[in-house]
């Protein structure tokens, strides 16, 4: 038979060398990926256990009818989509429509302010002192919690409360406002406590913002002869684009999941008329009676929106990124080329 | 070599056990979102042979606590956190105290437990508030009180309407150791102004009935009060006096014409300017209505809201000048029930614990001098009613037992329903935009069918009188 040179076994041995240094690679990366998985464990399991099984029972329930009166539970029967229909029977449109009213009425001034401040604070001819203290006080309106809000607003809005003896007692009113019983009052404390609680926040995003705007850009503006609105509306605005649809679409998912507010100052009730009734408040209504078939199909309905609006988010994230440049492509390269090592 | 293929392995061994575990965990309460809920279908019957060492009672106000404490002659002593009392014969009371707002949660979290086979975790006694007790007794929770060993006989000087409403399928499964019935309260001063007088009896007379009623009403306005604070005041007096019960049949709410005789009155009292607008009672505006500046001429208020929030409420300057009367119609307001839920473990205890607080005349009398609460035995009560020395300062020294204890026996408790509580809520809150005058009646029943139907989607239609 064939003879065996010597160069063949030599070959022959390097590779199995190479072979066994690449399988000892492997075995190590592999192991270390094991530590991966083990350490990342616990937040899968937490995630399972909190929130991937009360999901997935979340929309298998919403298919049902299923709920408690008194201590006698009814269901769970499948009946298919009649939850999801009685519930846009229900005027669901009307509760979200008055999400988006307290949305609006909060959000643009929300908007415009931090705007006019962030603007104001970050204008070095302006040369405001205490910043700092400025921005401590912008943001502690927020770390009150809505319901102690909610009773001062019940003592200071009564109808025999401070706001109305004063306006009477300056003769702007003659009869007092019922801020709690009529659209227009209710509608008015939902926005301006949303609003009270949210503008600190969005002013110090852009604060950070504009502070990231290279000055150059900003002072080769000037010496081109700009106007400070020109600076503003050409340079500093187009430049926040990213930030502002980042406050808009972030405030208008919290938007969608306003509760707390409207719930304690109208008991829960949303009244008058339930124009202060929002999404989460109507479905609060439904679980107290642990109606899970109702509550599941309209927490599906939020999820899909919710989820569209998501969607939207990481769009804007992205025009982000490349905005500045050729970052994204890098970070995307990178982890390729690590996982190229635990791939053949 | 040999300690790293250990290591690996163990770790390996340990995930895979903590893996297993865990999934395990999170089916069981993935089930257990959905678990039954307590004297529901389940048919497992503890052993219910053994005693367990602590009677569990559950409570919704320190008081019933204080009651046993102060009042039940077996009490050897109680722990330092008052979490338990201490018996003369070894056993303990484990006392379960919630406030009102989580209270019927909490208990049906217990009562979820009434199957366990450790007598320790099911509970022996409980509180319940007449806006729900029927909830628990038609779920078949409770145990007739015959079963533990009280008879009729040991209750015969109870109020007869505090054993009618816990009465199912003829037994008595409730006791209630205080009586709430209702009384108008007025304020003397506003008395004299508009109707001349502040003598009771002349004051009831003019306020027999709602004619008469609406006619006070009228003078009041004219002299620029109000004769009651809001929507919700003169609710329980119409509600008690209902034809049926909200809900008969599991299907249908039958608004009673008592309840469209209240919705009418409190609008014409709105419009009319005769109430001071205030949406419910205990909000804040309603109470300060109370106060020394208000201009409310009365409230209807039971034995627990005069002895003790009126007189918080009128505050120092409103002492004495306060004073009762019958009203128009009787009616109760708030009282509770003590029932003994089914595989209680504690029977003799139990039965004890309740001869003592509610059919002991000598006991229960000095429970109600000493606290200045009204409680179920006609005869301590007409007793103390008799006696010449009876009164309160408050009330300007008015004996108001008398009257309490008059009322109290014309009391009509036969209606009371597993839905009371989410009707009388849904009612009062979907009425005040139409009281408001922002929205039609058509409106306000419209809303009202929409909250009950969230509330009970079981009761899928409303029928409204005429």
């Amino acid at each position: 038979m064939a003879r065996i040179s010597l160069a063949r076994i030599r070959k022959r041995w390097k590779r199995r060398a190479l072979e066994k240094r690449e399988r000892k690679r492997k075995w190590r990366l592999g192991h270390q990926k094991r530590w991966g998985y083990f350490f990342t464990l616990p937040f899968f399991l937490v995630f399972l256990v909190f929130s991937c099984i009360p999901i997935v029972d979340t929309i298998r329930y919403s298919f049902y009818e299923y709920y408690t009166v008194g201590l006698m539970e009814v269901g769970p029967t499948f009946v298919g989509l009649d939850n999801y229909i009685s519930i846009l029977d229900a005027e669901l449109l009307k509760y979200l429509w008055n999400t988006i009213v307290f949305w609006l009425g909060a959000f643009l001034p929300q908007l415009l302010v931090s705007l006019l401040l962030a603007a104001w604070l970050t204008d070095a001819r302006l040369l405001i002192h205490g910043r700092e203290f400025f921005k401590v006080v912008m943001y502690l309106p927020g770390v009150v919690m809505a319901s102690a809000w909610s009773v001062l607003l019940f003592t200071l809005f009564a109808d025999s409360g401070a706001v109305n003896q004063l306006l009477q007692s300056w003769g702007l009113i003659l009869e007092p406002i019922h801020f709690f019983t009529t659209v227009a009052g209710i509608r008015f404390l939902v926005c301006m406590l949303l609003f009270l609680m949210n503008f600190g926040n969005s002013t110090l995003l852009l604060l950070a913002s504009i502070s990231g705007i290279p000055a150059s850009q900003i002072e080769s503006g000037f010496l081109d002869g700009c106007s400070y609105r020109q600076v503003f509306w050409y340079i500093i605005l187009p430049r926040l684009r990213p930030v502002v649809g980042y406050i808009m679409i972030t405030s208008l998912i919290a938007g969608l999941q306003l509760f707390d507010i409207p719930q304690i100052l109208t008991n829960g009730k949303g009244n008058p008329g339930r124009v202060a009734m929002t999404l989460i408040m109507y479905l609060n209504r439904h679980l107290s009676n642990n109606n899970y078939g109702m509550s599941g199909a309209l927490s599906v309905y939020l999820f899909l929106v919710s989820g569209v609006l998501c969607w939207i988010v990481y769009r804007l994230l992205d025009v982000d990124n490349q905005y500045y440049g050729k970052v994204p492509e890098a970070r995307k390269i990178r982890p390729k080329r690590r996982l190229g090592g635990t791939k053949e | 070599m040999g300690k790293t293929a250990w290591n690996r392995k163990g770790t390996k061994a340990v995930g895979l056990a903590a893996l297993t575990g865990l999934v395990a965990v999170s089916l069981l309460s993935g089930c257990g979102g959905g678990g039954k809920s307590g004297g529901g279908g389940k048919t497992a019957m503890p052993d219910t042979s053994k005693e367990g060492e602590v009677i569990n009672f559950c409570v919704y106000q320190e008081v019933t606590k204080s009651f046993v404490n102060d009042y039940y002659p077996e009490v050897e002593s109680v722990s330092d956190d008052e979490e338990y009392t201490y018996l003369k014969d070894g056993t303990k009371i484990h006392w379960f105290v919630y406030n009102s707002e989580e209270y019927q949660e909490k208990l049906d979290e217990h009562l979820k437990k009434q199957d366990s086979d450790d007598p320790d975790e099911r509970i022996d006694i409980m509180d319940l508030e007449g806006d729900y007790m029927r909830k628990y007794l038609e779920a078949g929770v409770c145990i007739p009180m015959s079963e533990i060993g009280i008879q009729d006989s040991d209750i015969e000087k109870q109020y007869a309407y505090t054993k009618e409403a816990a009465t199912l399928n003829g037994k008595v499964c409730g006791l209630s150791n205080e009586v709430a019935p209702g009384l108008f309260a007025y304020r003397r001063s506003i008395a004299k102004d508009v109707l001349g007088t502040d003598d009771p009896e002349k004051v009831q007379e003019a306020v027999s009935d709602w004619t008469k009623f609406d006619e006070v009403a009228a003078k009041m306005k004219d002299k620029g009060y109000y004769m009651l604070s809001g929507f919700a005041d003169a609710y329980r007096v119409f509600s008690n006096n209902m034809s049926k019960p909200w809900v008969s049949d599991n299907q249908t709410v039958e608004i009673d014409p008592a309840i469209m005789d209240w919705i009418k009155m409190t609008k014409r009292y709105s419009d009319e300017g005769y109430n001071h607008k205030t949406i419910n009672v205990f909000t804040e505006e309603w109470m300060k209505d109370q106060g020394p500046d208000g201009k409310v001429f009365g409230f209807f208020y039971s034995t627990w809201g005069i002895n003790f929030t009126l007189v918080g409420n009128a505050g120092d300057e409103g002492f004495g000048d306060w004073a009762v009367c019958k009203g128009p119609q009787p009616f109760y307001w708030g009282a509770s029930w003590f029932a003994a839920p089914k595989n209680m473990d504690h029977p003799e205890h139990v039965k004890d614990i309740l001869l003592t607080l509610t059919c002991n005349k000598e006991i229960m009398k000095k429970m109600s001098i000493d606290r200045n609460t009204f409680v179920n035995n006609v005869d301590a009560m007409s007793e103390i009613a008799a006696d010449p020395k009876t009164g309160s300062d408050f009330l300007n020294g008015q004996n108001h037992i008398a009257l309490f204890n008059e009322v109290a026996q014309n009391i009509n408790l036969k209606n009371l329903g597993i839905y009371d509580q989410g009707c009388t809520l849904d009612i009062i809150y979907s009425f005040s935009d139409y009281f408001l005058g922002n929205s039609t009646l058509d409106d306000a029943k419209a809303a009202f069918e929409k909250a009950i139907e969230e509330r009970y989607p079981n009761l899928t239609e409303v029928v409204w009188p005429e």
